[in-house]
């Protein structure tokens, strides 16, 4: 096997691999797709904070792998960020930041703030120079207000009051355009987004099924997993599949119990000086 | 798949370069403690395959194992199915640049007995269920046998039933598996 199995790794890519899957592509190895997370993404500024949304497929080329997945990740209690791109890298890349955070949390003792985070994501990516493909809209409020960002997989950000990101960008990005105003109250900010995000769920092929939505404000985070559900599964049948025992053929059967783990709780007695 | 309190994991057994078979029993579901399992599938998605790399890849589980046993050496205890799949998502995505050729799919029972399963695709992306998971070169049958037999909330017996028929039948259509499979219950 490659590699040696003396010490886990330090942390950090490990290239290791690299030249073997070289070789193994020039002689015809295709390597395996990835979890496209074909997304739509969105985030707008309201009065009080910031409202981000997201759909909930994953897709694996065309097939939907994950029906129901999250893609509001938690940076913060006052930070979320929305990922768009592949899967792995953007699990990996804001779950990096978020610890990162926490310990710069422990070591200053104040609250987080978006421009921190903004800052970690980008310099992460560009060193990458765009190879870690995560595409994310990062919101929220910290002491000197709303933020919204956008960040792209090369590491190029924007500030904006309102954004969208993923395949499915343009139609929600058309949503917007028409209705999105200075100021607007908690609800009509959720609307819109939910409204944005039902355009990219049923305009583009790469989003689907339910819509996200996270509500930022200053002291309070709300995250409306499955806020909306728009599309429900009706065409299964209640009856189902049932299947009778001894259906399918058994070769052969082995039954293994599993040993009863016994807690042995020591003497009762507690150490005394 | 998931069941009540109990969770089903099944392979099919065979092994082959291209469209030649080598091996018609083999294990694809490793254990790894007790109450949790690992089937690792390598993917073929093309003719020309060197099938040493794609073995090689498949046995990646032992060094799952050793992590495992050190975790358990410092702990004292096993590890949470969680725990298990965010170890091996993260050591997936340490090889982001250069991946093994493999897509694991982990079953566990956690806490109260409660059934965990999740796959994962070669770079570490967790995709969580609380219903089926699926992998493999007949992944796409898998999932539409899958989401029409399977029913929530089914006993060991039936979901035994249930996993075989969905992966037979996706089996059945499907040039690289095939032979039959194994199915473990816990």
């Amino acid at each position: 096997m490659t590699g040696s199995m003396d010490l886990p790794a330090k942390g950090g890519f490990d290239f290791d691999l690299c030249r073997r899957n070289n070789m193994l592509e020039k002689n015809g190895l295709k390597l395996p797709g990835f979890l496209k997370t074909g997304t739509t993404i969105v985030g707008l500024v309201f009065q009080d904070g910031v409202v981000l949304g997201a759909d909930t497929r994953a897709t694996e080329g065309p097939i939907v792998a994950d029906k129901n997945c999250e893609k509001i990740h938690f940076m913060a209690p006052n930070i979320y960020c929305c990922g768009a791109g592949t899967a792995a890298d953007t699990e990996a890349v804001t779950d990096m930041v978020s610890s990162q955070l926490q310990l710069h949390r422990y070591a200053t003792g104040r609250e987080s703030r978006v421009i921190t985070a903004l800052t970690l994501l980008k310099s992460h990516l560009f060193r990458y120079q765009g190879h870690v493909s995560a595409a994310l809209v990062l919101g929220g409020v910290d002491c000197t207000g709303p933020h919204l960002h956008t960040v792209y997989p090369h590491g190029s950000t924007d500030t904006l009051p309102f954004a969208t990101m993923g395949s499915g960008s343009l139609a929600a990005m058309s949503v917007f355009e028409s209705r999105f105003k200075e100021g607007l109250t908690r609800e009509e900010g959720i609307e819109l987004v939910s409204d944005a995000i039902r355009a990219g769920i049923f305009n583009d092929l790469g989003s689907g099924s339910n819509v996200d939505v996270c509500v930022i404000t200053k002291g309070k985070t709300e995250y409306l997993r499955n806020h909306q559900l728009p599309n429900p599964r009706t065409y299964a049948s209640s009856k189902g599949f049932s299947f009778t025992k001894g259906q399918t053929e058994v070769l052969s059967t082995k039954i293994i119990p599993l040993k009863q783990k016994v807690e042995v709780a020591e003497g009762g007695d507690a150490m005394e000086e | 798949m998931v069941g009540k309190n109990c969770f089903a994991i099944a392979s099919d057994r065979r092994l082959g370069v291209q469209l030649q078979t080598i091996a018609t029993d083999f294990q694809r579901v490793f254990k790894i403690h007790d109450k949790l399992y690992i089937g690792l599938s390598g993917l073929a998605t093309d003719a020309q395959t060197l099938w040493v790399f794609r073995i090689l890849d498949s046995f990646w589980y032992q060094r799952l194992v050793f992590r495992h046993k050190l975790y358990q050496l410092r702990e004292e205890r096993d590890m949470k199915p969680e725990t298990f799949a965010s170890l091996v998502s993260a050591l997936l995505y340490e090889k982001r640049f250069g991946p093994y050729f493999c897509q694991p799919v982990i079953a566990g029972l956690g806490d109260n007995d409660e059934p965990f399963i999740c796959t994962m695709d070669c770079i570490g992306a967790k995709e969580l269920a609380k219903d089926f998971v699926v992998s493999g070169t007949a992944s796409e049958s898998l999932y539409g046998a899958c989401e029409s037999m399977y029913k929530p909330n089914m006993e060991p017996e039936e979901l035994f039933e249930t996993i075989s028929q969905a992966l037979q039948a996706s089996v059945d259509r499907d040039c690289l598996s095939g032979w039959g499979g194994y199915v473990l219950i816990v």
